[in-house]
C-alpha cells in the first residue's frame, strides 16, 4: 500500500516504522516502512491481514485517507560496509528486510537474502528482493515454491560454507528465535527487528518493553532492532499474546457484521 | 458570615464508579456565594503566595461575593489560562488552601476549614467558558508576520500558545499524538477532567488563530534547525515527561503488568473501555493491584475499578504504597474519591516480585512490609523494610505508577540542547530559555514531573520571555 505522507517520506530511513490508525475508533499499530520516495512524498507499507486493524487496512481504497499516521519512528538500521551480510525474511517480514537489503547493498555489502513463507501464495516481494540482493534464496515450508524447508536451514548451510559478517532477520517470533539459535554457534552478529505491541510508539507507554541482555528496553525508542542473542524470546512471545482473546473476539464480531 | 465550609456536590459513589462522567458536580451560584463569603479577605493574604502562578485570590473571591463574576474571571485569567482545568486538577490542599489562614501551620496539608479556593476558581472558570469571556487580544502590529512553534500540546504548550497568540503572533503547535491535550487527555481521566472542558479550551485557542498539527513528532519528522528554517522566530518546547519508570523487580514484564501511562492511555486516549466498539483492547483483572501514591496511581485505580464494574467483575482493586496515607503525594480529594468508590489501600508495602502462570500472565505479587524510618531528602519519612515480613497477594493485573523519566525523543537528536543528569532540559530560570538561542522550554521536560499549574507558570514565563526576545530581535 502506497501512502501519501511527504514529511515522513522525506525523513524515513531503512529499519524505521510508522504508527497508524485506520479509523477514528481504531487501534494504533506499528508497521515498518518498506519504501520511501521523498520526491513523490510517498511511503509503502505492507501488512498481512491478521487482526482487525490489518483487515481494515486491506479494505481501504485508493484515494481514501487513514485516520492518522505518525513517523518515522525507531532507530534506523546502521547502514555501513559490514562485508558479507545475510538477510532473512519470513512471511510479512520479507517486506521489512527489503529496505535494509537495498541500503546495505548500496553501501557495498555482499547481500544474500533468504526469504520464505508457509506456501507459494504468501511469498511477497521476490522480484524486488532479487534485485536488491547479490543472491536470493527462496524457501517454502510446504515445498510449493523454491526450496522446501525453513529459512534457517538455508541460513545454516551458508554459515557453514563461509564467514559471514552480519545476519539480519525479521519474521514471526519463532523464526527470529530459530535464526538466533542457528547463528549463535557461529558467533556471527545477528540483528532482529522486533514487532512488540505498541500504543504511542514514542516511549511514553512502555507497552513494547522487551528484555535484552537482562535489561528492560522499549522497542519503540530503544529499537526496534536488537542483538538477537540477547533477546528474551519467551517473554516477547508471551507479551505479544496479551490480547489474543480480545483480538479473536473482535474479529468474530466484525466478521458476523 | 458562614463558618462551616460548603460541601461540594458529588455524584453518588456507587453509580459514578460505573461510568466515566465527572464525579465532582461543582458549586451552584448560591453555594459559591456562601463559600466565598467565608473568606476573611485577609489584609496580608497568604493564599496568593501559595499559588504557583500567583493568582490574586483575595481579589477574585472579593469580586465573586459581589456577584461580579466577569470581573473575577478577568482577575484569574491575568495569571492562569485555564481556570476550568486548574479548578479541577490543582492540588489546592498543598498550595493556596494550605496557605489559607484557616489552615494551622503544623498541618501537612490544608485544613477542611480552609476556603475551597479551587472550587470557587472552577465556578468562575466555568462561568467564563459558558459566557465566552475571552481575554481580549492585544494583537500588537509589530508582531504581525512573526511565527512561533510550540512543541507539544499539553498544559505547557497550550498555555504558551495562547499567551503568544493573544499578542498577535502566529503560533503553530506540533503534537505527536493524534489528539491534542497531552497528559490532560491521555493521563487525566474524564471523570476528573471532562473532555468537553478540555476541548473548549483547545477550541478557543484555535479561534485565536493557533494552528495545530497533529501526528507530527519534532525530532523525528523535523529538527529544531528545520523549524527555524521554516520561518519560526522562536520555539517553545513543552515536551512533557516520557518514559514510565518501573520498579525493577522480577516478573515486571509478565503479561498484564502495565505502566500507569499505558493503562490510562488505552482508556483515556484510545477508549479501550468501549471495546469492541473502540478497537483498542485492555485486559481486566479480578484482583487488580496499583503501585504508587500519586495522582496517577489514584487515576489508574479509579479507572481499574470502573473497568471491573463495566465488565461485571466484582470490584477488587488495591493501591499499594510504601509509605502511609499522610505521605501520599496525591491530592487528598482523589484519595477520598478512590476510597468512596471502593478502592482498597494497603500501606507500607514494598513489592518484591511478580509471579506468573505458564502462559506468562501475572498471578501473584510478593511484597515486604515496611515501617517508617528517618525523613529522607524529600522530608517524608523513609520506608524501611521489616526483615522476614514477606507476604503474597493474588494479583492478575498490576499497574505500576511510580513516576516518569524525561522524554528524550527530541533532546537525543539535538546535542546542542543542554540537559541535566535526568535528561530534562536545562533552562535559564528567569526566561526559560534553553542552551539554544530562541528555544525556550517549560512543563515536565524542565525539572521533572510537576502539576498542571506549575507547567502553566513556566509556560507563561517563557511566553513573556519569547515576546521580549522577539522585540529585541
Amino acid at each position: 500500500m502506497t501512502i501519501q505522507t511527504p514529511d515522513i517520506a522525506a525523513k524515513a530511513k531503512a529499519g524505521q516504522f510508522v504508527v497508524l490508525m485506520v479509523k477514528e475508533e481504531g487501534e494504533r499499530v506499528p508497521l515498518t516502512i518498506v519504501k520511501a520516495d521523498p520526491d513523490k512524498g510517498t511511503i509503502v507499507l505492507i501488512a498481512q491481514e491478521a487482526g482487525l486493524t490489518t483487515k481494515l487496512l486491506a479494505s481501504v481504497h485508493a484515494g481514501d485517507s487513514l485516520h492518522s499516521i505518525v513517523g518515522p519512528l525507531g532507530h534506523p538500521t546502521e547502514i555501513k560496509k559490514y562485508g558479507k551480510v545475510i538477510l532473512v525474511g519470513g512471511g510479512v517480514g520479507i517486506a521489512e528486510i527489503y529496505p535494509v537489503a537495498r541500503a546495505l547493498k548500496n553501501a557495498g555489502n555482499h547481500v544474500t537474502s533468504i526469504i520464505g513463507s508457509r506456501t507459494k501464495e504468501l511469498l511477497i516481494l521476490e522480484r524486488e528482493l532479487k534485485e536488491a540482493s547479490s543472491e536470493c534464496i527462496v524457501m517454502s515450508d510446504d515445498g510449493s515454491y523454491g526450496r522446501k524447508g525453513f529459512v534457517t536451514e538455508a541460513l545454516k548451510e551458508l554459515l557453514e560454507k563461509s564467514k559471514v559478517d552480519l545476519v539480519y532477520a525479521v519474521g514471526p517470533i519463532p523464526m527470529m528465535r530459530a535464526v538466533s539459535t542457528v547463528t549463535k554457534p557461529f558467533g556471527v552478529a545477528t540483528l532482529v527487528s522486533l514487532n512488540a505491541i505498541m500504543v504511542d510508539g514514542t516511549g511514553m507507554c512502555g507497552c513494547c518493553r522487551v528484555t535484552v541482555a537482562g535489561k528492560v528496553k522499549f522497542s519503540c525508542v530503544d529499537g526496534p532492532e536488537f542483538d538477537a542473542a540477547q533477546v528474551d524470546w519467551q517473554e516477547l512471545l508471551n507479551r505479544n499474546s496479551i490480547y489474543t482473546e480480545k483480538e479473536k473476539h473482535i474479529c468474530r464480531l466484525k466478521d458476523k457484521a | 458570615m458562614r463558618k462551616e465550609p460548603i460541601k461540594i456536590k458529588e455524584r453518588d459513589r456507587l453509580s459514578r464508579a460505573r461510568d466515566f462522567e465527572e464525579v465532582v458536580l461543582g458549586f451552584s451560584e448560591q453555594e459559591a456565594l456562601e463559600e466565598a463569603s467565608r473568606c476573611l479577605q485577609c489584609k496580608d493574604p497568604k493564599c496568593i503566595a501559595g499559588c504557583p502562578v500567583g493568582i490574586d485570590i483575595k481579589a477574585f473571591i472579593g469580586q465573586l461575593t459581589k456577584k461580579d463574576y466577569d470581573g473575577a474571571y478577568a482577575t484569574i485569567r491575568q495569571k492562569s489560562n485555564f481556570p476550568s482545568i486548574c479548578g479541577r486538577v490543582c492540588p489546592a490542599e498543598y498550595q493556596c488552601r494550605k496557605a489559607c489562614v484557616f489552615t494551622k501551620k503544623s498541618e501537612p496539608f490544608a485544613s477542611d476549614q480552609a476556603i475551597n479556593i479551587h472550587f470557587l476558581e472552577r465556578f468562575i472558570g466555568d462561568h467564563g467558558a459558558k459566557k465566552g469571556l475571552h481575554v481580549k487580544t492585544s494583537g500588537d502590529a509589530k508582531h504581525k508576520g512573526l511565527k512561533v512553534a510550540v512543541v507539544g500540546s499539553g498544559p505547557a504548550g497550550l498555555c504558551c500558545a495562547g499567551e503568544l497568540a493573544r499578542q498577535g503572533i502566529k503560533v503553530v503547535i506540533f503534537e505527536g499524538l493524534h489528539k491534542t491535550g497531552g497528559v490532560l487527555r491521555y493521563g487525566i481521566p474524564p471523570f476528573r477532567l471532562p473532555r468537553k472542558i478540555l476541548d473548549s479550551e483547545i477550541d478557543s485557542l484555535k479561534e485565536l488563530g493557533v494552528e495545530i498539527r497533529l501526528n507530527t513528532i519534532i525530532g523525528k519528522v523535523k529538527t529544531i534547525d528545520e523549524l527555524f528554517g521554516e520561518g519560526f522566530s522562536a520555539i517553545f518546547l513543552g515536551l512533557g515527561a516520557g518514559i514510565p519508570s518501573f520498579l525493577g523487580i522480577p516478573g515486571e514484564n509478565l503479561c498484564n503488568v502495565y505502566s500507569a501511562n499505558e493503562f490510562l492511555t488505552r482508556v483515556n486516549l484510545m477508549n479501550a473501555h468501549l471495546f469492541p466498539v473502540s478497537h483498542t483492547p485492555i485486559n481486566i483483572g479480578k484482583h487488580i493491584v496499583v503501585i504508587g501514591g500519586g495522582n496517577t496511581a489514584m487515576d489508574a485505580a479509579r479507572v481499574a475499578i470502573r473497568l471491573q464494574h463495566l465488565a461485571g467483575v466484582p470490584p477488587d482493586t488495591t493501591i499499594c504504597y510504601r509509605r502511609t496515607e499522610v505521605e501520599m503525594p496525591a491530592r487528598r480529594l482523589e484519595i477520598e474519591h478512590a476510597k468512596e468508590e471502593g478502592v482498597k489501600f494497603d500501606f507500607l508495602v514494598k513489592p518484591e516480585e511478580f509471579a506468573g502462570d505458564e502462559k506468562g500472565f501475572v498471578r501473584t505479587m510478593r511484597s515486604s512490609r515496611c515501617e517508617l524510618g528517618e525523613p529522607d531528602s524529600s522530608g517524608r519519612r523513609r520506608p524501611v523494610v521489616i526483615p522476614n515480613s514477606n507476604f503474597e497477594v493474588d494479583c492478575d493485573l498490576a499497574v505500576v505508577a511510580v513516576g516518569l523519566g524525561a522524554n528524550k525523543i527530541l533532546t537525543s537528536v539535538t546535542p546542542q540542547l543542554k540537559t541535566d543528569k535526568y535528561g530534562d532540559v536545562v533552562v535559564e530560570p528567569e526566561t526559560m530559555e534553553t542552551s539554544i538561542k530562541g528555544v525556550f522550554a517549560g512543563g515536565d521536560i524542565v525539572g521533572g514531573e510537576g502539576t498542571v499549574i506549575e507547567a502553566m507558570g513556566m509556560a507563561k514565563k517563557a511566553a513573556s520571555a519569547i515576546l521580549d526576545y522577539l522585540d529585541r530581535k
